[in-house]
């Protein structure tokens, strides 16, 4: 008797026509919600979209999902239980992206700062984010007093590795005595190990602090051991009101609206995009008042002037590490090198691990 | 007044029936938890432990997914329970787990791209004799020097996370992919895929091989005379000393075995689900395995369960997330409360509680 009931109910809830037009939208996030950082900031454009579109999208989210074959599963049980597009919001899901994309041609992939595209339903979708470490890095060179810059980096690629030669060159462009410090983290999220990297680097004089991780760890250490720092992806503020001097905000919302619309008309496309300050995908936190006036509008105009497209970030003349030349005078660099980019400009001290 | 009275023997009711009121503890307990963050709680309970292996949608999916989640964790807690048994603590399971998917996947790297059907051979033997290997340095360390095979273990794992971390940056890069971490995908290259034996079931060599580890381990633990002497080291390690068991033999033999299932289970994951050499390769399997391990109760059988059981909350953890959109922490604290509630449950194995009249001085 249960069972037919059951069956009564499961035919009565299979035979409700589904609303034609909501669209699931799925995203799997490699740290938490709460991580105050990266994840946060597309959490915050999932919302965002799911408002613009009210009860015509359903979004699921899936949080601190592992590289792999654990990607791979929660991307599979999204695909099967009827998502029509997935937001894979790390850079390291790419082959896990690519294996299901294999397996549900009619699935939307959404794939951030990624690089693989076997498959015609994955979009790649990425920041300049180089263009706002090279204001981190203006503003560094002009605050430090200690000539040292603290650098948090999480993996050795190229989007990394880019956002450190941009901070560097512009520290260096102000402040001709400026040292990078760099800890490697192997790791987005890990607040622990971030706060000892902190802590490590300003032992070593660093009063500038730098991250390319997600946590909040090291704007708290900063502020408790007085010295400035930049947020992640978030503005940070709360967490270290002196410390913290402004940070590069993602605002993915627009491109989300976006895509999800393209889906809806039937106009997806697989697309390659790198979107910066011109497109309003990063922007500047509020500057702390703490930075001088006059930095506050070299700040602006050094935004403004790379949105415009007046200035470039990597122009030359720029020599790798080793000294050879690699960008010659008034050249700017190709997106291609950019995109695989594996080598440090010449200054850095520091060794990339290899 | 209550009191409470060591029992002579452990209850052998409550080894057998702990586990289950644990499971059924940790759902009420969890329920309430989930009611109090607003989602329905008999849907979540249903999500994690029903639909995996039951719902219509999932299952057909989920149920190879348990297999291939739980292999690693039942590999490898069944070679940690050995030595817990005999009081040898290799906590570094993880760190042999990947020194093993190195060494395997430094073979198929090394034969790349020819076929033959030995490489995959090959590999295996590599996996087990790269765990078996780090495993060895605590074990040497601690019978020569008599160092603590728990920090020691321990703090190999990180060596081993960095070693990883170079591999895959240096000499284990895929050389068609300048400028990324990461390995050639070993999916790709046939002679080194560890697929499917059949078709969706789940089933590829690492199952096997934690197939046949258990039933190894149950037979030897009950009936082979080594098994007998980790026992009794474990409960007596005089009388065992007395009884001619060598503690050295037994150090050696016990985080070798350990370790070299650590590292099969690296081997299988890195060859098949993981698919390549990365940085973050390693996801924790050495250590959720000790939960499996005491879960289980040291026992094969039981380990056997034990990681099926945590495979099925992590999956339908994230099922649950994804229908019902359950904060990760919350799933995560669930399956804190199952090891919470069975340890504490241990209590009446070996104690039992007695009302008593009047107060007694």
């Amino acid at each position: 008797m249960k069972k037919l009931l059951t069956a009564a109910v499961l035919s009565a809830a299979l035979a409700t026509p589904a609303l034609a037009d909501t669209t699931k939208v799925g995203f799997i996030y490699i740290g938490p919600v709460g991580d105050f950082g990266w994840t946060a900031g597309h959490d915050r454009a999932r919302r965002e979209m799911a408002e613009h579109f009210g009860d015509a999208v359903e979004t699921t989210i899936v949080e601190n999902v592992d590289y792999g074959a654990d990607a791979e599963r929660v991307m599979t049980q999204m695909a099967i239980s009827g998502t029509d597009m997935i937001f894979a919001a790390s850079f390291g899901y790419g082959p896990d992206v690519n294996s299901v994309a294999g397996r549900f041609p009619d699935v939307a992939f959404q794939h951030a700062t990624g690089y693989i595209q076997d498959h015609p339903n994955i979009s790649l979708y990425d920041a300049r984010f180089y263009e706002g470490r090279a204001v981190l890095g203006h503003i560094a060179g002009k605050m430090t007093e200690t000539n040292t810059v603290g650098y948090i980096a999480s993996y050795p690629i190229p989007a990394v590795i880019a956002g450190i030669n941009s901070a560097y060159l512009h520290a260096k462009a102000v402040n001709p005595d400026i040292q990078f410090r760099i800890i490697w983290t192997y790791s987005w999220f890990d607040p622990a190990l971030e706060a000892d990297a902190a802590e490590t680097l300003i032992e070593q004089g660093a009063d500038v602090i730098m991250q390319h991780t997600d946590s909040t760890a090291a704007i708290r250490v900063a502020e408790d051991a007085g010295v400035m720092a930049f947020g992640q992806a978030s503005d940070m503020t709360q967490f270290g009101p002196n410390a913290h001097l402004t940070a590069i905000v993602d605002n993915w919302a627009p491109y989300y609206i976006s895509r999800v619309q393209a889906v809806k008309d039937g106009t997806w496309e697989a697309q390659n995009s790198w979107l910066g300050f011109a497109d309003g995908i990063i922007e500047m936190a509020p500057w702390n008042d703490r930075m001088p006036a006059e930095l506050q509008e070299e700040a602006d105009a050094l935004v403004a002037a790379i949105a415009a497209g007046e200035y470039h970030p990597f122009t030359g003349p720029i020599n790798r590490q080793d000294g050879t030349p690699w960008l010659a005078e008034g050249e700017i660099a190709p997106d291609g090198d950019l995109a695989t980019m594996n080598f440090y400009v010449e200054g850095i001290t520091a060794e990339l691990p290899n | 007044m209550i009191r409470l009275e060591k029992r002579k023997e452990p209850s052998k009711f409550w080894r057998i029936a702990n586990p289950f009121l644990a499971v059924i503890l940790t759902m009420i307990a969890g329920g309430i938890m989930f009611a109090a963050l607003g989602k329905d709680p008999v849907a979540a309970i249903r999500l994690i432990f029903f639909d995996p292996i039951f719902s219509e949608t999932f299952a057909s999916y989920s149920r190879p997914q348990l297999l291939i989640k739980s292999a690693p964790l039942i590999l490898i807690a069944v070679g940690l329970a050995v030595g817990f048994k005999a009081n040898i603590w290799n906590i570094g399971a993880e760190g042999q787990y990947i020194i093993g998917a190195l060494f395997g996947a430094g073979v198929a790297l090394a034969f790349f791209p020819q076929p033959g059907w030995y490489i995959f051979p090959l590999m295996i033997l590599a996996g087990a004799f790269g765990g078996f290997l780090w495993a060895m340095i605590p074990a040497i360390l601690k019978t020569r020097f008599n160092t603590n095979e728990i920090l020691v273990s321990l703090l190999l794992v990180y060596v081993a996370e960095r070693l990883l971390a170079a591999m895959a940056l240096g000499l284990m890069r895929n050389p068609d992919q300048p400028g990324f971490p990461g390995s050639r995908d070993l999916r790709r290259y046939e002679a080194a895929h560890n697929a499917e034996l059949f078709a969706n079931t789940g089933i590829h060599w690492g199952v096997v091989a934690a197939l046949i580890a258990v039933i190894f381990a149950y037979v030897m633990m009950t009936r082979h005379m080594l098994g007998f002497h980790v026992q009794l080291a474990g409960q007596a390690p005089r009388a065992a000393r007395f009884g001619g068991v060598s503690p050295t033999r037994l150090v050696v033999i016990c985080l070798g075995i350990s370790g070299a299932l650590a590292g099969l289970a690296g081997l299988f994951e890195v060859s098949g689900p993981g698919g390549q050499v990365r940085i973050e390769f390693a996801s924790g399997y050495g250590f959720t395995a000790i939960i499996v391990a005491f879960l289980g109760r040291l026992n094969p059988i039981g380990i056997l369960l034990a990681g099926l059981l945590l495979g099925l909350t992590y999956i339908g953890g994230e099922l649950s997330q994804m229908m019902l959109q359950i904060p990760g922490a919350a799933i995560q604290v669930f399956q804190g409360m199952l090891l919470f509630f069975l340890l504490a449950l241990d209590f009446q194995t070996n104690y039992r509680i007695r009302l008593t009249q009047g107060a007694r001085a």
